[in-house]
C-alpha cells in the first residue's frame, strides 16, 4: 500500500510522462519539439503542460524570436526531485509485485 | 496486470529520455564501407611509398602529396557515405536528419576531432612527423567518447580502444601505418558490423 502511496498522481498520465522525461535530459525544450516527440495534439499537451506548470514542476520562459513568440519549457528543481521520486516508485513496484 | 502497467511506464520513460537527447540512425554500414575505404586507401599509399625511388616517407615531395590527397579522399568518401546512409535510417525511423540532437552530436565529435586535425597540422609544419598516426586515433577516439554521450552509447568502447592503440602506437612510431590500419581500417568494420546486427537489423 505505501509503495502506491509514492507513485505522483501529477504524472498520472502519459503525456505528462513524456513530458517530464523530455525535459529531464534536456536543458529546455519548446512546445513544437514537445508535440513533435509526444504525437500530441496542441489543446492536449497544453492542458497537460498548464497542470505541470501549476504545480510548479515545470517553468516557462516566453520570448520573442524575431516575431515569433517562442514558448521554452524547463524542469524546476523541485520537479526533477518529484519525478526521481516517482521513478524510485515505479521500480520498487516492478521489483515487489 | 498493474505491475505490467508500470514497466511500461519505465520503458516508455526511458526510450522517450534517448529519442530526445541521442541522434540514434547512425549506420552501422557505414561505419564497415569506411573501414574498408581505410583499408583501400593505406593499400594504395603502401604501394606508392613502396615503390617510390626512396621507399620511404618525407614531407615534401609528390610521394607525400599522393598520400595526403588518398588521406582526404578516404575522409571525403566516409563522411559522404556516412551522411547518405545515416540520413536513409533517420528516414526510416522517423527521427529528423538536422535537429537539435544530431546538431549537438556533430557538434561535440567535432571539438576534440577539429582540435586534433589543427594540432597534427601544426606539428607535421615543425616536422615532426613519428606520432602523427598515434595522435590521429588519440584525438578520433576522444571525439568518438565525446559523440558517445549524444547518440549511440556503445561507441564510446570504440573510442576507447581508438584512444588505447593510439597511446600504443606512440610507443613504437615506427608502426604508426600497422596502428592507422588497425585503428581506422579493421576496427571500423569490426565495429560497423556489430552495430548493424545489433541496431540496423531490427
Amino acid at each position: 500500500m505505501t509503495l502506491i502511496t509514492n507513485l505522483n498522481k501529477a504524472f498520472d498520465h502519459r503525456i505528462r510522462l513524456g513530458i517530464m522525461s523530455i525535459l529531464m535530459v534536456n536543458e529546455y525544450a519548446e512546445f513544437n519539439m514537445l508535440k513533435e516527440q509526444l504525437g500530441a495534439t496542441d489543446g492536449n499537451l497544453a492542458s497537460h503542460v498548464k497542470a505541470l506548470e501549476k504545480a510548479e514542476y515545470i517553468s516557462v520562459e516566453k520570448q520573442f524570436i524575431g516575431r515569433k513568440p517562442n514558448t521554452r519549457y524547463s524542469v524546476t528543481k523541485l520537479g526533477k526531485e518529484a519525478f526521481k521520486k516517482h521513478i524510485d516508485a515505479l521500480e520498487k513496484l516492478i521489483k515487489k509485485p | 496486470m498493474e505491475s505490467k502497467n508500470y514497466l511500461d511506464d519505465i520503458s516508455e520513460i526511458k526510450s522517450i529520455m534517448n529519442k530526445s537527447s541521442r541522434f540514434m540512425s547512425l549506420s552501422g554500414l557505414s561505419g564497415i564501407l569506411a573501414g574498408i575505404y581505410a583499408l583501400i586507401g593505406a593499400a594504395a599509399a603502401y604501394y606508392i611509398v613502396d615503390t617510390s625511388t626512396r621507399g620511404y616517407l618525407i614531407l615534401d615531395g609528390a610521394v607525400f602529396r599522393a598520400c595526403f590527397a588518398i588521406l582526404i579522399a578516404v575522409a571525403a568518401l566516409s563522411i559522404l557515405t556516412g551522411i547518405y546512409l545515416t540520413t536513409k535510417k533517420a528516414k526510416k525511423n522517423n527521427e529528423k536528419i538536422w535537429d537539435n540532437s544530431s546538431k549537438r552530436l556533430l557538434f561535440n565529435f567535432l571539438i576534440p576531432l577539429v582540435t586534433g586535425g589543427i594540432y597534427i597540422l601544426i606539428i607535421l609544419n615543425q616536422e615532426r612527423y613519428g606520432q602523427t598516426a598515434a595522435l590521429m586515433l588519440i584525438f578520433y577516439g576522444l571525439a568518438l567518447i565525446n559523440a558517445s554521450k549524444y547518440s549511440l552509447g556503445d561507441i564510446r568502447y570504440l573510442g576507447l580502444i581508438e584512444i588505447g592503440l593510439g597511446l600504443l602506437c606512440a610507443f613504437v612510431p615506427s608502426f604508426g601505418f600497422w596502428f592507422w590500419v588497425v585503428g581506422f581500417g579493421i576496427m571500423h568494420i569490426v565495429y560497423g558490423t556489430w552495430m548493424h546486427f545489433k541496431y540496423d537489423k531490427k
